[in-house]
């Protein structure tokens, strides 16, 4: 009985104590807070906007010369996909596209040129690690979640539209 | 057994302080054009340091200032007694390959940015104690090494927030020795493991704050000073967010720290773009054996107490979830050859 009482004790102490402390990490918060700087939105919104834009606009550009030159539709885009892509790379390869992001931030990250800058980085990064555990493994580290959770979303949607429609 | 030479709960008060014999301190490009540039004894003007690969080259900056301090003494590296060392890479890779090829008796240390700190306090320990005469702490960080460790590859887009700080690329050696006179390690204040619950590995500076404060309070406890003893209270990479932080709360303990110094603030200026400031190993070791030594040495301060902060971060814990518990060691270095 008094075993119990005691063992009932000790838990109360226990919940008692880190309750204390979720409460110290809480206000401590409040301090941290006071003194951090704010990120800056709107400036970011807007470089965002406009990184983001221009990205689009050279796109644009792309596959209107692709219909230009008689590509139907489907394989236009396509085929811009794929200069986005090799520009992408290109620009991080020659250490370009970490200073477009940290001006445009999502403007430059959101786009399919941001998808190959993420597979580039860390094949780059990696490469003395060797080409199977280093460029091989790593490649995906960031793009890799990007991929599964696009393929699970996709196959969400697909059998939505098969139960659904 | 009587235990004069621990005072208070933390600190040490030597009875024969070690002095500080020689400093060297070796920095990557962006620290040599930043407003401390001139106090380096040596700028590499590339970050991989002839190497082929990031760590190789933070290897390299130790090795290089560990062989440097020795080369300015006049001295070999057979004459020193111990070696202590560590650093930020996983099983401290660039002491260990360092000490690997200098053949000096050797310690490990790993202590995050404090490491420096940690190393000056056991050095001290070990020549006062009588088990040496000559003793080389030293420590190193890369922001390459660094980055592909705990965050992203380097060519990696990110917009980093504004309470992220910049790992100083670089190292720096300490040469302790029982004999000659000059600045001294009177005393030490070994820190405790603070755990605040600060989980944004992008915010150091919050992480460690608490730590600092502690230690510092405890320091001015232990020793009955107050803060205006010293010339000069430094911390070591508190960056500009975590030196508010710290001001703020020992304030609300009663103690006036408007006028801490941080070495994550002084190494870089706003123009280059760190964000909170420097951090890393080599922020506070390289800013103490270059500037602080210098200032100690001319006699501009008298007696500073440097607080060598460290953020316990690891990738692992910190996926995990787990908060960043801090720690932070706390060194009086005083010019005996200035008496008052």
């Amino acid at each position: 009985m008094s075993e119990t009482g005691n063992m009932n004790q000790n838990n109360l102490d226990k919940e008692m104590q880190q309750s204390q402390k979720a409460y110290e990490a809480q206000e401590y918060q409040q301090v941290v807070k006071r003194h951090s700087p704010r990120p800056k939105v709107l400036r970011n919104t807007i470089m965002a906007f406009v990184v983001g834009g221009t990205i689009c606009a050279f796109a644009q550009v792309f596959r209107n010369l692709f219909l230009g030159a008689g590509l139907v539709e489907q394989d236009a885009s396509a085929a811009v996909v794929m200069i986005m892509v090799f520009l992408g790379a290109l620009l991080t390869g020659l250490g370009v596209y970490d200073n477009i992001v940290k001006v445009g931030g999502a403007g430059a990250i959101v786009p399919i040129t941001g998808f190959a800058n993420s597979i580039v980085a860390p094949a780059l990064e990696f490469k003395r690690e060797g080409f199977v555990y280093g460029v091989g493994a790593r490649m995906f580290t960031i793009a890799g979640p990007v991929l599964v959770y696009g393929f699970l979303t996709s196959i969400i949607i697909g059998l939505l539209r098969f139960i659904l429609g | 057994m009587s235990n004069t030479k621990k005072i208070g709960k933390q600190t040490i008060r030597f009875d024969n302080p070690p002095v500080i014999v020689e400093t060297a301190s070796i920095v990557g490009p962006k620290e040599g054009k930043g407003p401390l540039g001139e106090t380096f004894d040596r700028v590499v003007d590339n970050m991989y340091f002839g190497e082929n690969s990031f760590e190789k080259a933070e290897r390299k900056f130790i090795e290089e200032a560990i062989k440097l301090v020795v080369e300015k003494q006049k001295i070999q590296a057979s004459d020193i007694d111990f070696l202590l060392a560590g650093d930020l890479l996983n099983q401290m890779i660039s002491a260990n390959f360092a000490a690997s090829t200098l053949g000096i008796p050797f310690f490990g240390l790993y202590g995050a940015c404090s490491t420096m700190m940690e190393g000056i306090i056991l050095g001290s320990m070990l020549i006062d104690g009588g088990y040496a005469s000559k003793v080389i702490a030293g420590t190193s960080s890369h922001y390459c090494s660094a980055e592909r460790q705990y965050r992203f590859p380097v060519e990696q887009g990110v917009q980093r927030p504004m309470t992220a700080q910049w790992t100083v690329t670089g190292a720096a050696a300490f040469l302790l020795s029982a004999e000659a006179q000059g600045v001294n390690v009177s005393h030490a204040t070994v820190g405790k493991v603070v755990d605040a619950g600060v989980k944004d590995p992008h915010d150091m500076g919050a992480a460690m704050a608490p730590a600092a404060v502690d230690t510092i309070i405890t320091h001015l406890q232990d020793t009955g000073r107050d803060v205006g003893y010293y010339d000069l209270i430094v911390t070591g990479d508190l960056g500009a967010v975590g030196r508010a932080i710290a001001a703020d709360l020992g304030n609300q303990q009663g103690y006036d720290f408007s006028q801490l110094e941080d070495c994550g603030v002084l190494i870089f200026d706003s123009s280059q773009d760190t964000h909170a400031g420097g951090s890393g190993c080599a922020c506070s070791a390289v800013v103490t054996a270059g500037h602080f030594m210098q200032q100690l040495r001319a006699g501009k301060y008298k007696r500073i107490l440097i607080v060598g902060t460290g953020a316990l971060l690891s990738v692992t814990s910190s996926q995990q979830g787990e908060s960043i518990p801090a720690i932070a060691h706390g060194v009086v270095l005083e010019n005996s050859k200035n008496p008052e």
